[in-house]
């Protein structure tokens, strides 16, 4: 609602947008709490935030600038009503929220904070919100927020998203945008839950809306979406019915959602044209091969290692090569596992990663070294985020005391 | 029993979506339960933030009420108690007052003739 509204008030005006619908909200409750919810609440909510944008509008008819190309519409009272209501319907709506998503990623903002205001903007996530989002204090994202909204309300005008070399330039910060705001849901470091599946959702629903745009629907916009869908279908397994979680060697594969591995293979194919081959096209390639594999065993690591050796080359962090070790061990056996772990470029900037050192404890259980695993499982526990991991590492230590009870539980989620 | 209006003052906006969704889910429980024990003789209305006030002789008309957000009257409803004093009772789980607002009960007057 607030995408549209800018659009309607123009971006140096976001402020008065949100005002417009938390007050809409507000009203909308306080009926709601008298009379009950309507049937159709969206709608409802919808027909009250437009009703409060005309009356702002004839309020500040003259006060105010708008949209250079609106204000000549927004100016007479025989085209604002119409206009307005133009603006509500469902196109104008998801094409809206296109502009804003693009107008968020303003390359003057860091990546996370673009994502910030995704969620804040975009999916109506108040600031605490979106602090507990990114486990960070509500002071920071206070101060961020604001900031960033004047970098917004400094380019005049919401990104334009019908000219097509401005858009082509910018999809690719949208793109990873929705790709870490889904990562942040999908093992982010939450104080309480490993998994938030409404982040993932939000991330789906907006990379729904970049396909549905026609300078959007590319082969990266396909593999992004593809990622998505093949990652979110192995969450039910991933943490099961007491809130556990469990790697992917411990998932019961029957829990996957094979609907959604149907959806996402096939939009997997619909990213194989052109000749660029990104880094979701290799990450959605190994989620498939991961959501097709009948088994543990049955999993072709020599494909997934091929993958990620590929994958690195255009993404070199120590997060894929750590990925790429656990790949390999798997492949070759824990030794060689070990060694691609000790090779890692800048090892430090995995220091404080719980899983960097279990990956450690996994190999260095299996090569039949339990008290050294033990050790990297203890390090793992102190740099624990969330209870769900303390108990993750816990139970791995205890397999180093009793002897392995399954026999690897690394991480490749 | 005796009937008693409910004066509903202060509002909070600075709430999320999923915040007011909760409150309002609490508004919900509390009429409902009022309502099952009787004590609902007519649910009201929520009202305006602002309107015109007419005042004195001259019929000055102003906007208004331009008091301080949280003495603006937010609403009403109808109330059935046994007395003034199971009133106040009933009103202390009202939502409004999680979010510093305040109920004014007020007994509706009779004179029994």
């Amino acid at each position: 609602m607030v995408a549209v509204l800018t659009r309607i008030f123009g971006v140096h005006n976001l402020a008065l947008a949100e005002d417009v619908v938390q007050d809409a909200f507000c009203r909308a409750l306080e009926v709601w709490s008298f009379r009950g919810v309507p049937e159709n609440p969206s709608a409802w909510l919808m027909a009250t935030a437009k009703n409060r944008a005309l009356d702002v509008l004839r309020r500040e008819r003259t006060a105010q600038t708008y949209e250079p190309e609106l204000s000549r519409f927004l100016q007479s009272e025989w085209t604002l009503a119409p206009v307005v209501e133009e603006m509500f319907t469902e196109n104008a709506i998801k094409d809206d929220q296109l502009r804003m998503m693009f107008s968020c990623c303003h390359p003057r903002l860091p990546e996370e904070t673009q994502v910030m205001l995704i969620l804040h903007i975009l999916c109506g996530f108040s600031l605490n919100e979106v602090a507990s989002a990114f486990v960070t204090s509500h002071s920071a994202v206070e101060k961020r927020i604001p900031r960033a909204k004047k970098v917004l309300a400094g380019s005049k005008r919401l990104f334009d998203t019908h000219a097509p070399s401005d858009f082509s330039a910018r999809l690719p910060a949208v793109q990873r945008a929705l790709y870490l705001l889904f990562n942040e849901g999908y093992h982010g470091a939450s104080a309480e839950v490993a998994v938030r599946a409404e982040l993932c959702q939000e991330a789906m629903r907006l990379a729904t809306l970049l396909l549905q745009h026609p300078l959007g629907t590319i082969p990266t916009s396909y593999a992004l979406s593809a990622l998505m869908c093949l990652n979110k279908a192995r969450l039910p397994a991933r943490l099961d019915a007491s809130g556990k979680l469990n790697s992917l060697f411990d998932q019961d594969r029957s829990l996957w959602d094979q609907k959604l591995v149907g959806e996402g293979l096939q939009l997997l194919d619909l990213s194989a044209k052109g000749s660029k081959l990104s880094e979701y096209h290799l990450e959605a390639a190994i989620a498939a091969a991961h959501a097709t594999a009948p088994s543990l065993q049955a999993t072709n690591w020599q494909e997934i290692v091929c993958l990620y050796d590929i994958l690195i080359t255009i993404r070199p962090t120590p997060i894929v090569a750590l990925n790429r070790a656990i790949a390999v061990g798997q492949l070759g056996g824990p030794e060689s596992g070990l060694t691609e772990l000790r090779a890692i470029a800048d090892p430090e900037r995995l220091a404080k990663y719980p899983f960097y050192h279990a990956a450690f404890g996994e190999f260095e259980l299996q090569g039949g070294r339990p008290s050294i695993a033990r050790e990297r499982f203890c390090t793992a526990l102190e740099l624990s985020r969330n209870p769900i991991e303390r108990q993750f590492f816990g139970k791995r230590i205890e397999a180093c005391e009793h002897g392995p009870l399954t026999r690897d539980t690394s991480r490749i989620t | 029993m005796s009937d008693f209006t409910y004066l509903y003052r202060g509002r909070d906006t600075n709430a999320s979506p999923e915040q007011m969704q909760k409150r309002m889910e609490k508004w919900r429980a509390w009429f409902k339960q009022l309502g099952e024990n009787g004590h609902l003789k007519d649910i009201g209305h929520p009202l305006e933030g602002s309107g015109k006030v007419v005042n004195g002789k001259q019929k000055t008309v102003i906007d208004g009420p331009f008091a301080e957000a949280k003495d603006v009257v937010g609403g009403f409803s109808l109330i059935q108690a046994r007395d003034l004093e199971q009133a106040v009772e009933l009103s202390k789980d009202c939502p409004i007052l999680d979010v510093g607002g305040s109920v004014e009960v007020r007994p509706i007057q009779v004179i029994n003739m």
